[in-house]
């Protein structure tokens, strides 16, 4: 499928609820991943060679921070436009959409959130250029789920801390300049430390072997008796009620952008339905494939309903973490069985490169595990609904 | 001193896309009929301008752009993508120009800013007539160097370019200023860069101030590089003999949809005497032997 014929679907003229600002974003992000991601990712993902350059161009084109005022280096644009932006980044390839949220929500969001002046000053307008790369250290080798009960620790030691301990599972940890690093006091309060490439006794090996966003580097965090100047540690940051507020940006981003990974999958599988014969006809009009393709388009629609819904109220400071939990949980299952269900109908093709879908697959495997597991965001909601936590 | 760049660009209707109702009953273009895009031989000139502000450092793109006044939309493109100004050159008078009068207004104008370099399409897909670039260079006095496919090298006195010929390429330098203009085979034009649609969504020309509701002293006041320019007839000192219709000698009379009829195409198939055929065809218009 070539990028040019891709047809978004938009069954209830979800376009009509757009402002021609979001319609423009949108479109030139399109293009941006049109140009930039489409022709490169097939292979890059077969290689496990994630295409690093990208993170400069994306700085260049206004992908990071979007929501980041213009002083900053910002685009100073609303959350809808952020979700848009992580749609089609994210209809290239999640790895890259991981990238962009790791970038503006996990590193930008808590710099700009909890940073002092001199932070923001310091780190923002270079992250958002994408001179500098950013990466997030919160889950640990033992601690997933349950981050409250992190082993990572900072103590005082004269004008500086030293900071012991290993996160796990982190998006761009070994190309990352800058790492910010979820770590508790003396008196157990968790703190948030930006950690600097170079700094001696930090290291941060890759991991290898993955089956799933393979266009992406994953690794560890290693933090051997670190020195960390205390102007490296947020002033406003403390408890974990903060790493999850980045979260919870992060997981808005997911919402939208597993919409654009979902549709690409069905456009694929809607245009090869109808060019596939089988018995003379095209495999588009056998029932059960149809029901695989209205289905998609009817569970697409609802995602798209839910994260405009979400973008508005978080556009007015009404969303609850709770909300997003509901997106995040609801519309990346829908981007997997849809892009599960799509490959079927391609058939054998459906596992090669040559169509999209089965990459896609693979890396919402690990989107519905990373930033609040599946059932973890179902135990949120069962917490909210009836005031009792079930998970712990 | 700033390398500036001037990019002549048209907001042209999408003839790529032609309904029914393209044409009205007497043969002209139904011009509401069709979408009005940028002029995609001049998006791809106004890369070749990107990529050359990408290298030289305090590079300046100015776009140039004749038309109705909301051919300001074609300014506002090309600031999203990267250039750096633009000026609407809207006239009642110049309605009606063919090249010799557009080549004539166009020509003034780029006298007014004295750029380094002139980049336009090769045509425009709604005249393909080719003659705007060419004709301005020749007014200006400066050379000029047509179907450009890349501009290789660049500084303050030289560029190199890569011609893109019938039968190959061709590499030729030219020392500044000179006009070029650009082939269909030249990179596409980069996307919208969000930041910069940010930054200049609310740029407006002088004639759009006049239509809004809104007010927009303040904020033309504070960044003034949302005030896009309008030149006039008035404004070029053009001599209104040289422009519009009658500084046009050229006359329309009928415009067409082509239908290449049966007979101008045939089927051929693998057998030898179909073969011998296209041998001979291709022998007697010299494409080979």
């Amino acid at each position: 499928m070539t990028a040019s014929t891709y047809k978004p679907p938009d069954y209830y003229l979800m376009d009509e609820l757009l402002s021609d600002e979001h319609k423009m974003i949108r479109s030139s992000v399109r293009d941006w991943v049109n140009r930039e991601v489409k022709p490169i990712i097939e292979e890059a993902s077969q290689l496990n060679e994630p295409p690093t350059h990208l993170m400069e161009t994306m700085g260049e084109n206004g992908i990071f921070g979007p929501f980041i005022p213009e002083k900053y280096g910002g685009a100073g644009l609303d959350y809808i436009s952020y979700g848009l932006i992580m749609q089609e980044l994210e209809r290239g390839d999640s790895a890259i959409r991981s990238a962009a949220s790791v970038q503006s929500s996990l590193v930008m969001f808590p710099i700009y959130i909890f940073g002092s002046d001199a932070q923001k000053a310091q780190f923002l307008p270079r992250l958002a250029k994408g001179e500098l790369t950013g990466c997030f250290g919160l889950t640990e080798p033992n601690h997933g789920s349950d981050p409250g009960n992190m082993i990572t620790r900072i103590r005082e030691k004269g004008d500086h801390f030293i900071l012991d301990g290993a996160k796990l599972w982190i998006t761009n940890s070994s190309i990352a300049d800058i790492a910010m690093v979820w770590a508790k006091d003396e008196k157990g309060v968790v703190r948030g430390l930006i950690v600097e490439k170079g700094m001696e006794g930090f290291s941060a090996p890759e991991t290898h072997d993955k089956w799933s966003l393979r266009a992406s580097v994953t690794g560890e965090l290693v933090f051997d008796g670190v020195k960390i100047p205390r102007k490296n540690l947020l002033p406003k940051a403390k408890g974990l009620r903060s790493p999850l507020m980045c979260l919870n940006s992060a997981r808005y981003g997911i919402a939208w952008g597993v919409i654009g990974a979902a549709s690409e999958c069905y456009d694929t599988a809607l245009r090869y339905s109808l060019q596939r014969k089988q018995f003379d006809r095209f495999i588009g009009s056998f029932q059960l494939q149809q029901k695989k393709l209205a289905e998609m388009l009817t569970e697409i629609t609802k995602a798209q309903l839910l994260v405009w819904r979400l973008g508005e109220l978080k556009n007015q400071g009404k969303e609850t973490a709770q909300m997003v939990s509901m997106a995040k949980r609801n519309n990346v299952k829908m981007a997997l069985d849809i892009a599960r269900e799509a490959r079927q109908i391609i058939g054998a093709m459906g596992i090669t490169s040559n169509y999209p879908v089965m990459r896609h697959m693979m890396n919402l495997e690990s989107v519905i595990t990373y930033e609040g597991t599946h059932d973890i965001h179902l135990l949120i909601t069962g917490h909210d609904i009836t005031g009792i936590q079930a998970f712990k | 001193m700033s390398f500036k760049i001037v990019v002549l660009a048209k907001q042209v209707p999408d003839t790529r896309n032609v309904g029914k109702d393209a044409m009205k009953a007497d043969g002209t273009v139904n011009r509401g009929a069709l979408p009005a895009i940028f002029n995609p031989e001049d998006l791809q000139a106004l890369e070749q301008a990107l990529m050359v502000k990408d290298q030289v450092e305090d590079a300046e793109i100015i776009i140039l752009t004749m038309g109705p006044p909301r051919a300001v939309e074609i300014i506002r493109e090309a600031l999203y993508r990267g250039a750096t100004s633009g000026y609407l050159i809207t006239d009642r008078k110049f309605a009606g120009s063919d090249t010799l009068a557009t080549s004539y207004t166009l020509a003034l104008a780029v006298k007014k800013i004295q750029p380094h370099l002139v980049i336009a399409g090769r045509q425009a897909i709604d005249g393909d007539t080719a003659q705007v670039g060419p004709q301005i260079a020749q007014k200006l006095g400066i050379p000029q160097v047509t179907y450009t496919e890349q501009i290789l090298d660049v500084n303050l006195d030289e560029l190199k370019i890569r011609r893109r010929l019938e039968r190959g390429v061709e590499v030729v330098k030219c020392k500044t200023p000179l006009l070029i203009t650009v082939h269909s085979s030249a990179a596409e034009c980069r996307p919208r860069n969000a930041k910069l649609l940010m930054k200049y969504k609310h740029a407006r020309s002088v004639s759009e101030l006049q239509e809004e509701s809104k007010d927009y002293t303040e904020m033309m006041t504070n960044k003034p590089y949302l005030r896009l320019e309008e030149w006039s007839v008035a404004d070029l000192g053009a001599d209104e003999e040289a422009l519009g219709l009658s500084g046009s000698p050229t006359k329309v009379k009928k415009i067409e949809n082509v239908v290449l009829a049966k007979k101008e195409s045939v089927n051929l198939t693998t057998e030898d005497k179909d073969i011998d055929y296209l041998m001979k065809e291709l022998i007697d218009s010299h494409v080979i032997g």
